[in-house]
């Protein structure tokens, strides 16, 4: 008798709470819509400002949170699969603050007006640089602690990049603009967004999602994944890659996010057999449910400036994390 | 069935040379024992014949086919490994840590199939943890745990069995079972390799014994040949008793022997 992987109820739940938080995300904001207004909108023959509303407005913005936050989520999941570390996830290891110190180069000094692929392009080539940057740091050493103060070291580095390219940029609103790429946001992401970001998240995710099977090898470190036939060289170099794609695209329309790979992981563990392979899907789902609710939650709160989507996501992620690392802490 | 070969096998970590010149042919349907005192360069051996160690030296053949011809893979399927250690990064059930053995004949995307897990009830089985199936493989104790890895290393099905310190932290009945174990299969056919430290153990259950001492293999032969008490003094430095009344010898190290005295 094969044991299941996942909680029987586990994906269901979480297509479901993704159905919600879309429906949610598309009629809930400033202006909030009725079912009613949604539905005609959606048929093409509301009114005109309901239309404008859910086409021009929302459904880019739920969209980009969608696929931005799934990716986050994989991203996460494979990383903490890959080092064997329930602390990694990409804002730790400072791919994040890499990609989105890209994105800022190539905003602010007008790169990004050469083609509209240049912006993701830069954010992937620096996110690349970071991830490179961080294995060469932190070397072959099995330990995660390396790691990690590795990843704080090019996180903090990528971050004073950001804050000094803005400085030295002629933008008055420099200071908010390095909230927004630090903290994350996708307020005003039209479609022009939409498609900067997707080809890149689904290259990377497509990728990330079939070396399951690797990582849970990787449970039983470098020798015994290796003598059950895992390739590690080129597990590395995929998934090195994979992530910077993926997530470099997804911090090119929305910054530095940071919580969501690290939270979700952790919140669907428990509902799996704990391995790797079995959280990859759910944590991709998940990614997307919490930041689509993270976006609501910033849309809804009334504060005089729109709060920043990392504020958000750390807020309703942290509680959520203290509480199954409680829990879990004794199996660790 | 698979016979390796090793043939002039040196290998160095760093700048410090481990393995010296190492020949042999390892033939299937017999247990042979890795013996030899700490840095003898024993794990080192059975690491580079799984491929995991790089040699500056000599080559590895199974059934004459250089080892640096074959992918992870194909290794994988040939000669399963149970690393000493026993390392476990995840809290994973004990059933689907033994899964994991599987590994080898999966396709990337397959899932364990009837025959995968009928692989794993077996292993499970002979290594006595059928009892633990449910329970999450790190809140097991070491004795527990060794066998669950034991088990993982079955499960592969593979021609040949590579164990690194089998025996560590467990009890002598334990200690006795996992020999049994690795001797049937032995019997069954398999290729069976094991780093031993016990060298009564060995001497009881092994059907030949390989000595390593700086790197060198400086002895490779039946028991009776191998553990004598000239050599275990030269090669452990300590002195022995070795009862040879029963039908194998036992082995009793007594004193650290130094020179002179």
């Amino acid at each position: 008798m094969k044991p299941a992987a996942r909680h029987p109820l586990l994906l269901p739940l979480l297509l479901f709470g993704l159905f919600g938080a879309t429906l949610a995300s598309l009629a809930l904001g400033p202006v909030a819509l009725s079912p009613e207004r949604l539905w005609s909108a959606v048929l093409g023959h509301g009114d005109p400002v309901a239309t404008t509303i859910l086409w021009e407005l929302r459904l880019p913005r739920t969209l980009v949170g969608l696929i931005v936050g799934a990716m986050l989520g994989l991203a996460g999941a494979v990383l903490q699969g890959y080092l064997r570390n329930p602390l990694a996830e990409p804002s730790v290891l400072g791919t994040s603050n890499a990609a989105a110190l890209g994105a800022v180069a190539a905003l602010y000094f007008g790169i990004a007006q050469w083609h509209v692929a240049m912006l993701p392009l830069l954010a992937i080539a620096c996110a690349l640089a970071a991830m490179l940057l961080l294995f060469a740091i932190a070397g072959r050493s099995e330990s995660g602690l390396t790691l990690i103060l590795a990843g704080i070291a090019v996180s903090t580095l990528a971050g004073a990049g950001i804050s000094l390219a803005l400085n030295l940029s002629p933008n008055p609103f420099a200071a908010m603009e390095i909230m927004n790429w630090l903290l994350g946001s996708i307020e005003n992401r039209s479609t022009q967004h939409l498609w900067i970001a997707l080809p890149g998240i689904l290259i990377g995710g497509a990728l990330l999602l079939v070396d399951g099977r690797a990582l849970d090898a990787l449970a039983l470190g470098e020798d015994g994944a290796r003598s059950l036939g895992v390739d590690l060289g080129r597990l590395r170099l995929r998934i090195i890659f994979s992530l910077a794609v993926g997530v470099g695209s997804a911090v090119a329309v929305s910054g530095a996010i940071g919580f969501v790979g690290l939270i979700v992981p952790h919140i669907v563990r428990p509902l799996t057999d704990r391995s790797p392979s079995a959280i990859l899907l759910p944590s991709l789902l998940g990614g997307a449910v919490l930041l689509t609710l993270a976006d609501i939650a910033v849309r809804l709160a009334q504060t005089g400036t729109e709060l920043k989507l990392g504020v958000v996501t750390a807020f309703l992620g942290v509680p959520v994390f203290l509480l199954h690392l409680f829990r879990e802490r004794r199996l660790w | 069935m698979v016979t390796i070969r090793l043939d002039g096998v040196s290998a160095r970590i760093g700048r410090r040379d481990v393995l010296h010149d190492i020949s042999g042919l390892i033939a299937p349907g017999r247990l042979v024992g890795i013996i030899g005192p700490n840095g003898a360069g024993k794990s080192t051996l059975m690491r580079s014949i799984l491929g995991l160690v790089p040699l500056s030296g000599g080559a590895i053949t199974f059934d004459d086919r250089p080892i640096r011809q074959l992918s992870t893979r194909q290794i994988a399927q040939t000669i399963a490994y149970l690393p000493q250690g026993h390392m476990l990064h995840w809290p994973l059930s004990v059933t689907r840590l033994v899964t994991l053995g599987r590994l080898p004949h999966l396709g990337p995307l397959a899932r364990p199939g009837a025959r995968d897990m009928a692989a794993v009830k077996a292993a499970m089985h002979r290594a006595d943890i059928g009892h633990l199936a449910d329970r999450a493989a790190t809140e097991l104790s070491g004795g527990e745990r060794a066998r669950v890895m034991l088990a993982r290393a079955l499960a592969a099905e593979a021609p040949a069995l590579a164990v690194d310190e089998p025996l560590a932290s467990l009890d002598p009945g334990h200690q006795i079972d996992v020999m049994e174990l690795l001797a049937a299969e032995a019997r069954s056919g398999a290729l069976v390799l094991a780093v031993l430290h016990d060298l009564t153990m060995a001497a009881r259950y092994c059907d030949r014994l390989l000595l390593l001492d700086k790197g060198r293999l400086v002895a490779d032969g039946s028991v009776n040949d191998v553990l004598r008490e000239d050599r275990l003094r030269a090669v452990y430095g300590v002195t022995s008793h070795i009862d040879l009344t029963s039908q194998r010898p036992l082995v009793v190290p007594t004193a650290r022997w130094t020179e002179g005295r």
